[in-house]
């Protein structure tokens, strides 16, 4: 799950993370009341993307009245950040915060370093910049250290990366303090990435996180509520959350082939065969290893309400759901709800046999198909 | 022979009076399994098919002499069932649990490092030796005995691998579903390892996908140290860069990960790649026969 930069600074100075002040508003008036705290101040759009600033997303404002019309600019508006696909993203919250004078500029994260089960600290002294961008550039400004999930964050750990910035005793100590943060963060809330980009030096010579990105596991939300209430819905897909209100795992696509598809291995699969004959898959989908009637229904009626969706693929392996009782959630599901495209139905596993003679005697215009591949052109032919 | 587990596999289920728990005792039980126990906190004494249950691992490894587990419990207390086994001394722990978090797994593995203890999974349908022992959630009846050993990340494209296999009359020495998570207990290598040690294996079916680096790190396995013919599968190759596609480790993050990357790893190492999922039996039929080890590899009935 992700949250939005205001509320990622507001956990971390919680956690006692030195981070500029500012106001999060969602009206010009609220960014004119806010700039009045300062005397030059930053307005940023709050969208879940990274890139904002190049996409015109992070203005920088001299006066309380250059901050209202600049806020009358972004918001209701859509900024395109490269990071977020073709649609954009919708600006309506802004974050009004102090301009800072600027010596120096890092990145420092802390994240998942999943092959030893266990964190790692990621810095470079070049930030600023997104780290994928330096990883490919230049990977040897890049410094990865291992932290044990068991200790939590030890000093020795951050030397390396104090003396890759430059730091003087002070701001070493200071860059103590804010990995111990990051890394208690981290730990105590589940998260799955605690990014500052940049981490500045000022003028001042203060360490000061002028960005910031907390993502989380959403396995663990469970034992979270207070984080799972920072989830905008605004930003997220309206069909994903339909699917997931549902216990659906589904990922919204661009083509046009709506698939149904039992187990996440299979569905993935189901949309590389898909594309792999010249189709467009309108979605990933997965019912779930056990799905019921009831669920095979949800997932029809969310694949369904997608306009681009020319034609449906179900693409079952019954293991131990047999293939005549989603033979049977199928029947159901297109009668209720009246499918109007072409239903590809290809049935393998337990009860194939009988699933496909309840697909036959249903009377509805089903086309079975005899294996995957099968089901896959077909699909591909009545999308057209 | 086999890998991991067989016919002298002593089971014990953790979470047998749950739905899950008791419907997969049931399948198992029916499949052959010599399931000898239960555990579940409060219900000790009980029955569930004929299988007793107990109050802990611990009892339960005493008075059934069990020396394997699997865990069908929810994902809050999944992580606890893993440490409860580790701690009573049972050396094969099967984690089915689909949705732990990962803070929970990091520690878990930790706590295993250095132990005598192989878990496998979570997130993951089991594992199989065909005839003998069905620990997990598969369909028994698709497997074949055999010699190709088969390896997975997922449940169902594990299903359709095998059905591809027995249905070309390919039979299977062991089936092991590692699981989808980021974090799991067994992944591509040590099981590779395995079955290159195993006997019986004559040959392997790997099926990876998007997300992590354990498909490349298996490619350079196979290039050192693997003798036998390998075919694959990489599921995703479709999937959008940063979308998570169901299982919990498969995303493409930071350019890492993708399908792509792996596919060129796996044929740089000589692994048979599979274009599409209906052609992994064929792919691995193809790799059998140009290492010459095809005939001894048909072990059941043709049926396409």
């Amino acid at each position: 799950m992700k949250i939005h930069e205001y509320q990622a600074k507001e956990l971390l100075r919680e956690y006692g993370a030195p981070v500029p002040g500012g106001y999060m508003v969602t009206t010009p008036e609220g960014a004119k009341e806010a700039a009045e705290h300062y005397e030059t101040c930053v307005l940023k759009a709050q969208v879940h993307s990274g890139g904002r600033g190049k996409a015109g997303g992070v203005k920088l404002v001299h006066s309380p009245a250059e901050a209202f019309s600049c806020a009358e600019n972004l918001l209701g508006k859509r900024i395109y950040p490269h990071q977020a696909g073709p649609d954009g993203k919708l600006v309506s919250k802004l974050l009004v915060t102090e301009a800072v004078d600027v010596q120096k500029e890092f990145y420092l994260a802390v994240t998942g370093d999943m092959e030893n089960a266990g964190l790692v600290i990621v810095s470079s002294a070049e930030g600023g910049v997104e780290i994928e961008e330096t990883a490919k550039t230049r990977p040897e400004a890049i410094l990865t250290i291992p932290v044990s999930p068991m200790t939590g964050y030890r000093t020795y750990e951050g030397l390396p990366v104090a003396a890759s910035f430059g730091l003087d005793a002070a701001q070493t100590k200071e860059l103590h303090a804010l990995l111990r943060s990051m890394v208690r963060l981290y730990l105590e809330k589940d998260c799955s990435l605690v990014e500052i980009n940049p981490l500045v030096l000022t003028k001042e010579g203060k360490l000061l996180c002028l960005d910031a990105k907390v993502n989380f596991d959403d396995n663990a939300l469970y034992r979270h509520p207070e984080i799972a209430d920072l989830k905008d819905p605004a930003e997220e897909d309206p069909m994903e959350l339909r699917a997931q209100a549902q216990g659906l795992s589904y990922v919204h696509l661009s083509g046009n082939i709506g698939c149904l598809v039992n187990g996440a291995g299979l569905a993935m699969a189901t949309m590389d065969i898909l594309s792999a004959y010249g189709g467009s898959p309108a979605n990933f989908l997965d019912v779930g290893g056990s799905a019921t009637a009831q669920k095979v229904k949800a997932a029809f009626e969310i694949v369904l309400s997608d306009p681009g969706v020319k034609a449906i693929f179900v693409n079952i392996f019954g293991g131990i759901m047999k293939c005549d009782i989603i033979a049977e959630g199928v029947v159901e599901a297109a009668r209720e709800l009246g499918i109007s495209v072409p239903l590809i139905v290809r049935l393998e596993g337990t009860n194939a046999d009988k699933g496909k003679e309840i697909l036959r005697a249903s009377g509805l215009s089903i086309i079975a198909a005899g294996s995957m591949a099968e089901g896959a052109k077909l699909a591909i032919g009545a999308a057209k | 022979m086999s890998i991991w587990v067989n016919k002298d596999t002593r089971l014990i289920v953790q979470g047998i009076t749950g739905k899950q728990g008791a419907f997969h005792t049931e399948q198992m039980v029916a499949y052959g399994t010599n399931v000898v126990g239960g555990v579940t906190p409060g219900k000790g004494g009980q029955e569930v098919f004929g299988v007793p249950v107990f109050e802990t691992v611990r009892e339960a490894k005493e008075k059934t002499g069990a020396n394997a587990s699997v865990i069908y419990v929810p994902p809050k207390f999944a992580a606890d069932a893993v440490f409860e086994a580790a701690d009573a001394g049972i050396s094969l722990i099967v984690c089915i649990t689909e949705g732990i978090p990962v803070l929970d797994m990091a520690k878990v593995m930790r706590y295993l490092a250095g132990k005598d203890v192989r878990l496998i999974g979570p997130n993951c349908p089991g594992i199989i030796t065909p005839d003998e022992c069905k620990i997990g959630i598969m369909p028994g009846y698709i497997h074949r005995k055999g010699h190709v050993g088969v390896i997975s990340r997922s449940g169902t494209l594990t299903y359709e691998a095998v059905k591809q296999l027995s249905d070309r009359g390919i039979g299977q020495s062991t089936v092991v579903g590692i699981g989808g998570d980021p974090i799991r207990g067994t992944g591509f290598i040590d099981t590779l390892a395995a079955f290159e040690a195993d006997p019986d294996t004559y040959a392997v079916v790997m099926n990876g996908e998007i997300g992590g680096s354990g498909e490349e790190e298996a490619a350079a396995f196979i290039r050192e140290r693997m003798t036998k013919p390998v075919a694959a599968f990489i599921g995703g190759q479709s999937a959008p860069k940063g979308k998570r596609m169901g299982h919990a480790g498969a995303i493409i993050s930071g350019g890492k990960g993708t399908a792509a990357g792996k596919i060129t790893a796996l044929r740089k190492a000589g692994v048979a790649v599979a274009e599409t999922p209906d052609r992994i039996g064929a792919a691995l039929e193809e790799a059998i026969r140009t290492a010459g080890v095809y005939g001894a590899c048909v072990t059941c009935e043709k049926v396409i």
